[in-house]
């Protein structure tokens, strides 16, 4: 691609889906590259299901669906001369993620004869660094988290900085053709070439904003993706599927979607502001979008995130379809957290505070927990026993002591022991590590690309690019 | 005026659609997109629906309840930090996606239903 094209007076930017590996056709992505795009940008990852992801270094989605859109993505930007932006790689952005995409990326392109370019922007952080900042003063909490310690930090299994667009435009000036992101903002992948191309910064991020979760901005978003074309005075969307509509509602509306903050949010650089945005209909399925702002922050910032583990967890799951146990669901689990903590004091001589449990009873009020609103007696009654100890071994031997109670506990008033529904044999299931995230930092740097690293994949051509 | 489905009505009986959702690992954002202008009015009601009513419902500090009202897109946007850390022991909904049911079942007082 030719990046130093600034004198454009649109740039076009193709999304064909919210997430590399969650599918979408080949004839959307053909659509999109009817209309002339000048990159295409997906993000791979996203901190919304958990620290596992984070913590274990591993992605959530499986290979086999990252290399087919990768597939597609791949033959598309090569055979339309534009680069492939992929942000948070491997889920999270860890360096392993990017490493992952990037074998997945070199095996379908030797499959399909391609050659292209590849950068691996590396977004993981050295606590030993980051350290430094903290002692500097240089790192922030933000709501509603307190100050950090190095202690915190040390914990971590894996910490990575959110990037902004520089370190990604830093690889295309390099030459790159594809660009897999560690962790970044969503935003930044979609922003990155409309920047670079000199389109002001309020429609470039607000575009950015709207396509970064794939169709979520359209009526329907089962039909896949959409293309933003960002122009001086602001930006126009759609979808890529003809039966698909854009609407003012649907557009604006996904300014909502996973924000705590409807109209301000805030880049590494500074801060979208989308109060006085108008969304106009071109006709039935364009929408055009002027007024959103873009305020440059005095300071830069970086965003940390970091995951540690919090123990080792053990689950166990039976039923109950006896009228009179649901009937009396809450008083049959509090007897059962009270016999089995006694249990395990006296067969593992372990204190209540020495291991976790939680009790959730599927059918009553698992999902909702204190805050469920209606008290109606539940039909049936699903047990989940989770266990978090120090070790695997721990979790595994309180489930199994909580075993013969999760088949016979009966209530007081009971002269008969009751025989549950175990749902699997062995009733047990190992989990694994769990993790949390403990960091929601900022670090003020004074160059947005010195805590990334960028490795490219033909070094020699990258400099005569 | 919409028909209400339920007695007494519900605040999501006059919205297409009441969703949940975390807005990062730290906080839940909740939306109400009301049907039209009369759901609107119900829900952005200050007096219904304010900061001390929505930390009853999720037992949360009022004080960090933030609440924004959209009128151009009949839409009550409220936001408050996760009162359980998402996938901690004490976590039954990671992506935070059904935490708009208390919120949805939430009475609409007679003084809305008597237009």
């Amino acid at each position: 691609m030719p990046p130093s094209r600034d004198t454009a007076t649109r740039v076009g930017v193709l999304t064909p889906a919210g997430m590399l590996g969650a599918g979408f056709t080949p004839e959307s992505v053909e659509r999109g590259l009817a209309l002339g795009p000048d990159v295409i940008a997906i993000d791979g990852g996203s901190t919304d299901s958990g620290p596992y992801y984070l913590g274990a270094g591993l992605p959530k989605t499986t290979a086999a669906a990252v290399r087919r859109d990768l597939r597609i993505l791949l033959k598309a930007a090569a055979r339309a001369d534009i680069p492939l932006v992929v942000g948070s790689c491997g889920t999270s952005g860890t360096d392993s993620g990017v490493d992952w995409v990037a074998g997945l990326a070199e095996d379908v392109m030797a499959e399909e004869g391609l050659d292209l370019r590849i950068a691996r922007v590396y977004s993981e952080q050295d606590t030993a660094v980051l350290k430094e900042h903290l002692d500097a003063g240089r790192i922030h909490p933000l709501a509603p988290h307190g100050p950090l310690s190095p202690e915190t930090l040390e914990s971590c299994t894996h910490v990575v900085g959110m990037m902004g667009h520089e370190p990604l435009a830093d690889a295309l000036r390099a030459g790159a053709q594809v660009v897999l992101a560690g962790r970044a903002t969503d935003t930044a992948l979609a922003a990155v070439v409309p920047l670079m191309r000199g389109m002001p910064a309020g429609p470039a991020w607000h575009a950015a904003k709207i396509v970064e979760c794939g169709g979520q901005a359209t009526t329907d978003p089962r039909l896949g993706g959409v293309f933003a074309t960002i122009d001086h005075d602001g930006f126009v969307i759609e979808p890529l599927d003809p039966d698909n509509v854009c609407t003012p509602l649907s557009v604006a509306a996904h300014m909502l979607y996973e924000t705590a903050d409807p109209h301000r949010m805030r880049e590494p650089a500074g801060t979208l502001d989308v109060t006085d945005a108008t969304y106009t209909a071109l006709d039935h399925r364009r929408v055009r979008v002027e007024g959103s702002r873009f305020e440059p922050a005095d300071q830069h910032t970086i965003k940390l995130e970091g995951a540690r583990v919090t123990g080792y967890q053990t689950v166990s799951f039976t039923g109950i379809r006896d009228p009179h146990i649901t009937a009396h669901i809450e008083e049959w689990a509090t007897g059962l957290r009270a016999v089995l903590t006694d249990r395990v004091r006296q067969t593992l001589a372990l204190n209540d505070d020495d291991y976790g449990l939680d009790i959730r009873l599927y059918g009553h009020n698992a999902v909702l927990d204190d805050i469920e609103p209606d008290p109606t007696p539940p039909r049936e009654v699903g047990v989940m026993l989770v266990v978090n100890a120090p070790a695997q071994s721990t979790a595994t031997a309180i489930a199994k002591v909580a075993n013969p109670l999760m088949l016979h506990l009966p209530l007081p008033d009971m002269p008969y022991l009751p025989s549950l529904a175990f749902a699997t044999s062995p009733a047990e299931t190992e989990r694994g590590a769990a993790y949390e995230f403990v960091l929601n930092h900022a670090v003020d740097v004074d160059d947005p690309a010195a805590l990334f690293r960028t490795e490219h994949s033909h070094p020699r051509e990258a400099t005569h690019a | 005026m919409p028909e209400p489905t339920a007695t007494p009505p519900l605040l999501g009986d006059f919205a297409v659609e009441i969703r949940s959702k975390n807005a990062g690992p730290f906080w839940v954002t909740l939306e109400t997109f009301m049907k039209d202008g009369t759901g609107y009015t119900i829900a952005a009601d200050d007096t219904y629906l304010n900061e001390r009513v929505i930390a009853g419902l999720y037992k949360v500090d009022p004080a960090q309840v933030r609440i924004f009202r959209i009128p151009a897109l009949n839409v009550v946007k409220i936001s408050f930090p996760r009162p359980v850390a998402q996938a901690s022991l004490r976590d039954r909904d990671i992506h935070a996606g059904q935490h708009h049911v208390p919120l949805a079942t939430l009475p609409v007082p007679q003084r809305h239903l008597s237009v």
